[in-house]
């Protein structure tokens, strides 16, 4: 017993070593294209909140986006720790433009997990066929982290379900070819979370489909999240995913996925945060000398930089779990809520660093800490993922 | 024609480096210091990558001169479009002492073996500014060349190429087999796409040593010592002409 714990220890440490070529290379073609196109653009459309398509059709073009979709839809079929490098990269950039181009994983994801093959032909074959967004369809305006307490209806009439119900917070909401949309079809409340609820796959141009306004965020304010309403809505059978009553899992098991790469967007966002806070301080005089030569601005970035480190070890630890095919619930929970709190942090700190000068809008660190709240909000909120964390840790414990 | 382009690839210093000159000014501090492809060199392959698009060529081969790591920069070439490459090895002395002498020796080897119907160059490098090794590269081949090329257009067997010189523009049209040299305004190299990345893994790289081409890597220059550029003197204001005048003829420049 000991041997093998020794063995996996071993093995672990050995396979987690350096970048292979590959990685190296998919992580520089990221960051030289978020340091030369989205840097420049991301203040513009910061202000302007207009939708940053043409980035994103680029980032498409260049093969950064939909890393996930398997290689027989067209896709590379990457590795989660190889889409993760991209995400930080791009995060680096812009967050508004990272969550725009990352909602599609996650609207993806289920179909990759539970599609069948002429479902995920249909729908994420034609996402590597042309720059398309989808959208994650869940959350209402009476249930976010309650994901069994939506009450969105689908009710079966013969080939088709016909669904009714209001959805929130929808990122993509506006600009999606197609959602994942998670519905209630067993009217029964004793019936369990684990049979009442049904995943679909919509197109967005079904009748019955109202797009709500553009909602104005504090942060990654060029990501478009919207309210929608589906209004007797008809959905064939055949968009059914699995099968009735399969819905939860699906939605759910799609974010020991997601949430590393979640967690590196906050890693991009906190690195840049240090790199402008460091740069500022090698720069600006106070008392006759750079203020990064007094111990209290040094010792903020060096703790800045421990969290940096410390998040990017945590997804990248998430990230492998999965790839190697082991259940990562545990670490990818630690890491999603790990990065968010340390993206507060570090975006909150390098403001500090700044002085008057961050508090301003022509300096580039307010942005970060606007951009950085939503980090401890969505993909499961900071509370979430510490319920997740105490039940798994706990669970090892009893035996 | 062979419809073959070779282009030569250079490993340098990358352009955002602060560089650091060695506490023996024996050179400047590459170790651990961020290297990529030569600015130029990208225009180059993007050009050659251009031509066999537009299917006026039908081979890019990229080449580049140095150890081990080199091979990282002629993955590049080969994830922008090039069809496969070639590694010479040189390494240690012969490599520090490696100039446009030797390059353009190899270049002119590589070109006869493969029967290069255009060689296309930066027009220089960004570590030692030479501008030779196009230049010599010709002169070696006895071959036409087009250099400080901001437009270049296949016609027939001949090449028209619009070069950038001090008085304008030049416009010249020189028979192929040519040596082509690339200015800035030439093209905008591109991203190489993910799925050119992981496709370029499969691409061959051939190893050739000088040797092999007959070429002798002595070098007839040597590096006596490298010196920072002097740190630069605060100037002071002057009111009037005459002041401006009387005290440069005091710093004794006039």
């Amino acid at each position: 017993d000991i041997t093998i714990k020794i063995h996996k220890l071993i093995t672990h440490t050995k396979t987690r070593k350096k970048l292979t070529e590959q990685q190296k290379e998919f992580q520089l073609l990221a960051r030289k294209f978020a340091r030369e196109e989205v840097v420049p653009a991301a203040p513009g459309y910061d202000k302007s909140g207009e939708y940053p398509f043409p980035i994103i059709k680029k980032a498409w073009e260049l093969g950064l986006m939909n890393s996930h979709i398997p290689e027989d839809c067209g896709g590379m079929g990457l590795s989660i720790f190889d889409a993760c490098l991209i995400t930080e990269e791009l995060a680096y950039g812009c967050t508004g433009v990272q969550t725009a181009i990352e909602a599609n994983s996650l609207g993806q994801m289920p179909v990759i997990l539970a599609g069948n093959d002429a479902q995920k032909k249909k729908y994420l074959g034609r996402m590597t066929e042309e720059p398309l967004m989808c959208a994650y369809c869940v959350t209402e305006p009476g249930a976010g982290s309650d994901v069994a307490g939506i009450k969105t209806r689908a009710v079966k009439k013969g080939d088709e379900y016909i669904v009714n119900g209001q959805k929130m917070w929808i990122t993509n909401g506006g600009k999606a070819n197609w959602y994942f949309l998670l519905t209630r079809t067993d009217s029964d409340p004793k019936c369990p979370a684990s049979k009442a609820f049904t995943g679909f796959i919509v197109d967005a141009d079904t009748p019955g489909i109202q797009v709500g306004r553009k909602e104005l965020n504090m942060g990654q304010r060029c990501s478009d999240t919207r309210g929608i309403t589906f209004e007797d809505v008809r959905i064939p059978k055949e968009n059914v995913l699995i099968g009735e009553g399969a819905g939860f899992k699906i939605a759910m098991g799609a974010f020991d996925k997601t949430r590393p790469p979640v967690a590196a967007g906050a890693t991009g966002l906190a690195q840049r945060a240090l790199d402008e806070a460091t740069n500022y301080a090698l720069e600006r005089k106070t008392f006759g000398r750079l203020i990064a030569e007094h111990q209290a601005v040094s010792f903020l970035l060096a703790e800045m930089a421990m969290k940096v480190e410390l998040a990017r070890m945590a997804y990248q630890r998430s990230a492998w779990e999965v790839d190697e095919g082991r259940r990562n619930t545990y670490y990818a929970s630690i890491a999603k809520a790990f990065a968010g709190d340390i993206a507060n942090q570090v975006a909150s700190d390098a403001v500090q660093i700044f002085g008057g000068n961050g508090f301003n809008s022509e300096y580039p660190v307010e942005k970060l800490m606007r951009d950085a709240k939503i980090y401890q909000i969505y993909e499961g909120t900071a509370q979430i993922q510490r319920l997740i964390i105490a039940r798994e840790h706990l669970g090892k414990f009893k035996k | 024609m062979s419809g073959r382009v070779l282009v030569g690839v250079k490993r340098v210093i990358d352009y955002a480096v602060k560089i650091r000159v060695k506490p023996d000014h024996s050179g400047v501090v590459t170790d651990g210091v961020k290297h990529s492809m030569n600015p130029f060199c990208e225009i180059a392959v993007e050009e050659a990558v251009k031509l066999k698009e537009k299917k006026l060529i039908k081979e890019v081969v990229a080449v580049s001169c140095g150890p081990q790591q080199v091979q990282e920069t002629i993955r590049t070439a080969l994830a922008m479009g090039a069809d496969r490459g070639i590694h010479v090895e040189v390494s240690g002395k012969d490599y520090d002492n490696m100039g446009p002498l030797q390059v353009s020796k190899i270049m002119a080897a590589l070109a006869k073996k493969e029967e290069a119907q255009l060689v296309i160059l930066g027009k220089q490098a960004i570590d030692d500014d030479c501008n030779q090794t196009g230049q010599m590269t010709a002169a070696l081949l006895d071959w036409p060349q087009g250099t400080f090329a901001s437009e270049v257009t296949l016609e027939g067997d001949k090449v028209k190429v619009v070069r950038e010189i001090d008085g304008g523009l030049e416009t010249i049209k020189i028979n192929t087999p040519a040596v082509v040299t690339a200015d800035l305004r030439l093209n905008t190299p591109r991203y190489a796409t993910l799925p050119n990345i992981m496709k370029a893994k499969k691409k061959k790289i051939a190893n050739v040593k000088p040797a092999d081409l007959g070429v002798d890597m002595a070098s007839r220059v040597e590096v006596l010592r490298v010196d920072e550029p002097p740190q630069r003197q605060a100037g002071m204001k002057v009111e009037t002409v005459e002041d401006l005048v009387g005290k440069l003829k005091e710093a004794g420049r006039i």
